[in-house]
């Protein structure tokens, strides 16, 4: 059984100008001790997802339409809110991009990982406090015990984002999903971040989902990938299988686009026509097919369905890439 | 001295011929110092940094955030007066010109920022915010300057009908396209691009610099390209200056700084690049920085980095290295280099 394993999720948005249909058949899955990415561009519904699993839509307009969300085995989808409530921040744990915006900024950060502790721990305050500042000290806070005291506002957006890091690990979740966890942070800091997170995950063992943006960040620290596209996933493996042989169109062209080093200084990137369709009113067939090259009339009349790509991935494409081999042979 | 770099070098450079331009440069920054706040609270945001860009160039600026990246955009635009040292715009100095002499430089030099949501006046159609700058500075008649309007939104992949819809109607990518379209009308001479293509997703900032690019070669221009990113800075840039704490701790040319990093900060920042490939089995620990950006309030004396530098000596903690050549065109602020 998958630690994590979402079935055919459809999240809906009712909005103003319509029905916004932000995931749309998303089938993911994440297992203990590995490192899953969700990577998309804006729109393309990767934060939709982890907030319907720990269901933190936003209500009314926000609802989850269909499938299912199995943690453990058990669905999320059609648990009562006491129940959900008692696996958020317990068995499943969230961090978000904007540490200074998800920490409470009235609270010392000790308390709040007391807050956390209690909520779910039958722990005497004094008690809850003495593992606050070991969790802090895990996860590299110099001087824990004084930092415990601390605001939010009194500390780094690298120090903010390791705390909040600590009230995730305060009741050893089995699962933490990671939305964007190093976006707002500087470079040397999200390294520094980056490390912090894979050392910890090594040593509890625990399923990391982690929703980026940045391929970037996917090549340092995941094992497998899940490319979404307009509430989709287009692409899904393993990110050694995934960056050198992506499959799906879109992938190779994100992959291109990064691959700067690739080129000679100066020269124009490979770039993917076009914008990101509407979630309003998504094209008939596959949502990529208006950017792609290889779009051929069946793409734009059938959405192509996941399926296996190589040994190690899959993909949701009629004409999938071929391998390199291949290519270079038909060239 | 650490930023300060003597003008003689900057000419011996010249001299040698290799990234430095023999001619005037076309905007130079000579020691300028600027300071926020009184009393206790003064930040330096900018300690004696010298800079120049050449026409045709393309200089890079990359630090981390607080570094001072964009105070050195704010006060080469004008929009902030600097405390000590001159702005030279083309060999004229603006660092006391009164607003109405600035205006002919004003049309000389123009700005893409981060966000173009927040830059773009939301109430002004796009045909509106491209004409501004042309009726501003008195250029041609309303038809000659629609034509030009019309002109420069085929050139940024803008369509004719899209000048009567305003900035909300727009994507990012879009938007930041007027941005850029905004910033051409006048034919300037220098274009800072403010963080230009980091609030974009990765297929749409493709797009827009590729437009850059393209832009670049068609109306010779220059760029002062800030950004923290340092793969697109390598992409594009000519000539790069990485600066740490509002001083300049290296410049070169970017093949040199990228085959040769003579800073621990700019060896760092380089290692720190999410890698392109993925890791396999290798962990992800390299020569990662400790600690954080010390307080731009109380900036560590000596050399400002050698409370996170991990060769750091007693010398350090005491006496501010030179800011000097090292290689031809390599300058580098650092006792160990």
């Amino acid at each position: 059984m998958s630690l994590l394993d979402i079935r055919d999720l459809q999240v809906a948005f009712d909005t103003r100008a319509g029905v916004v249909q932000a995931v749309n058949g998303v089938n993911l899955r994440v297992e203990r001790g590995e490192t899953m990415a969700l990577v998309g561009e804006s729109g393309s519904g990767k934060s939709v997802t982890a907030y319907a699993i720990l269901r933190l839509l936003a209500k009314p307009a926000g609802r989850i339409s269909g499938g299912q969300v199995l943690f453990q085995g058990t669905d999320l989808v059609q648990l009562d809110e006491r129940a959900i409530r008692a696996i958020r921040g317990n068995r499943i744990a969230m961090i978000f991009q904007e540490p200074l915006a998800a920490l409470n900024p009235v609270l010392s950060i000790g308390r709040q990982i007391t807050e956390a502790i209690r909520l779910h721990r039958d722990a005497s305050p004094r008690a809850a406090w003495e593992q606050a500042v070991e969790l802090l000290d895990r996860v590299q806070i110099p001087s824990p015990r004084q930092r415990a005291q601390d605001y939010p506002h009194q500390l780094s957006g690298g120090m903010r984002q390791r705390a909040m890091i600590a009230i995730a690990l305060a009741c050893e979740p089995d699962l933490l999903i990671a939305d964007e966890p190093t976006t707002a942070l500087d470079v040397t800091t999200q390294a520094q971040i980056l490390a912090l997170l894979k050392q910890l995950q090594l040593s509890t063992g625990m399923g990391l989902l982690l929703i980026t943006h940045d391929l970037g960040v996917v090549a340092e620290v995941a094992d497998r990938a899940a490319v979404m596209y307009a509430g989709r996933v287009v692409e899904e493996g393993g990110v050694n299988a995934l960056f050198a042989n992506p499959a799906h169109p879109y992938t190779q062209g994100l992959l291109a686009s990064l691959q700067m080093d690739r080129l000679r200084a100066g020269e124009r990137l490979p770039e993917i026509a076009g914008t990101v369709p509407s979630l309003l009113d998504l094209p008939e067939g596959c949502a990529f097919a208006p950017r792609c090259g290889q779009a051929h009339r069946l793409c734009r009349a059938e959405s192509p369905r996941l399926g296996p790509a190589g040994t190690a991935q899959r993909v949701a494409c009629f004409f999938p890439m071929a391998e390199p081999v291949a290519r270079s042979l038909a060239a | 001295m650490s930023a300060a770099r003597p003008p003689e070098g900057a000419r011996t450079a010249a001299r040698k011929g290799e990234g430095y331009p023999v001619s005037t440069p076309l905007l130079e920054l000579r020691n300028v110092v600027k300071r926020f706040g009184q009393g206790a609270g003064v930040v330096q945001a900018l300690d004696r940094v010298s800079l120049q860009v050449a026409r045709g160039e393309t200089l890079g600026l990359v630090g981390e955030s607080g570094c001072g990246k964009s105070t050195v955009a704010k006060v080469a635009m004008r929009l902030l007066e600097v405390d000590e040292g001159q702005v030279v715009l083309d060999g004229a100095d603006l660092t006391r010109a009164r607003q109405a002499e600035l205006k002919p430089y004003r049309a000389r030099l123009q700005m893409v920022f981060q966000d173009p949501h927040s830059s773009l006046n939301p109430r002004a159609s796009v045909g509106r915010l491209l004409e501004e700058p042309l009726i501003v500075h008195r250029r041609g008649n309303a038809r000659e300057r629609r034509e030009q309007v019309q002109a420069m939104m085929a050139r940024v992949g803008l369509r004719p009908e899209m000048a009567e819809r305003y900035p909300h109607e727009f994507s990012g990518g879009q938007r930041q396209r007027i941005g850029i379209a905004r910033a051409l009308m006048l034919r300037p001479d220098l274009v800072i691009c403010d963080e230009a293509v980091s609030a974009l997703d990765v297929s749409i900032r493709a797009q827009v610099i590729n437009l850059l690019l393209d832009l670049r070669e068609e109306f010779q221009v220059s760029y002062l390209f800030i950004s923290h990113d340092l793969s697109i800075v390598r992409h594009v840039a000519d000539r790069v200056a990485v600066m740490y704490l509002g001083q300049v701790v290296e410049l070169a040319p970017r093949d040199s700084l990228w085959r040769e990093p003579l800073h621990p900060y700019t060896r760092a920042l380089i290692a720190a690049i999410p890698s392109t490939q993925p890791r396999g089995e290798q962990p992800p620990a390299r020569a990662l920085l400790s600690g954080d950006l010390p307080s731009p309030l109380a900036p560590p004396a000596g050399c400002r980095f050698h409370t996170r530098c991990p060769q750091a000596q007693p010398r350090c903690s005491r006496e501010a290295p030179e800011f000097s050549e090292l290689a031809p065109s390599h300058w580098v602020a650092c006792h160990f280099a």
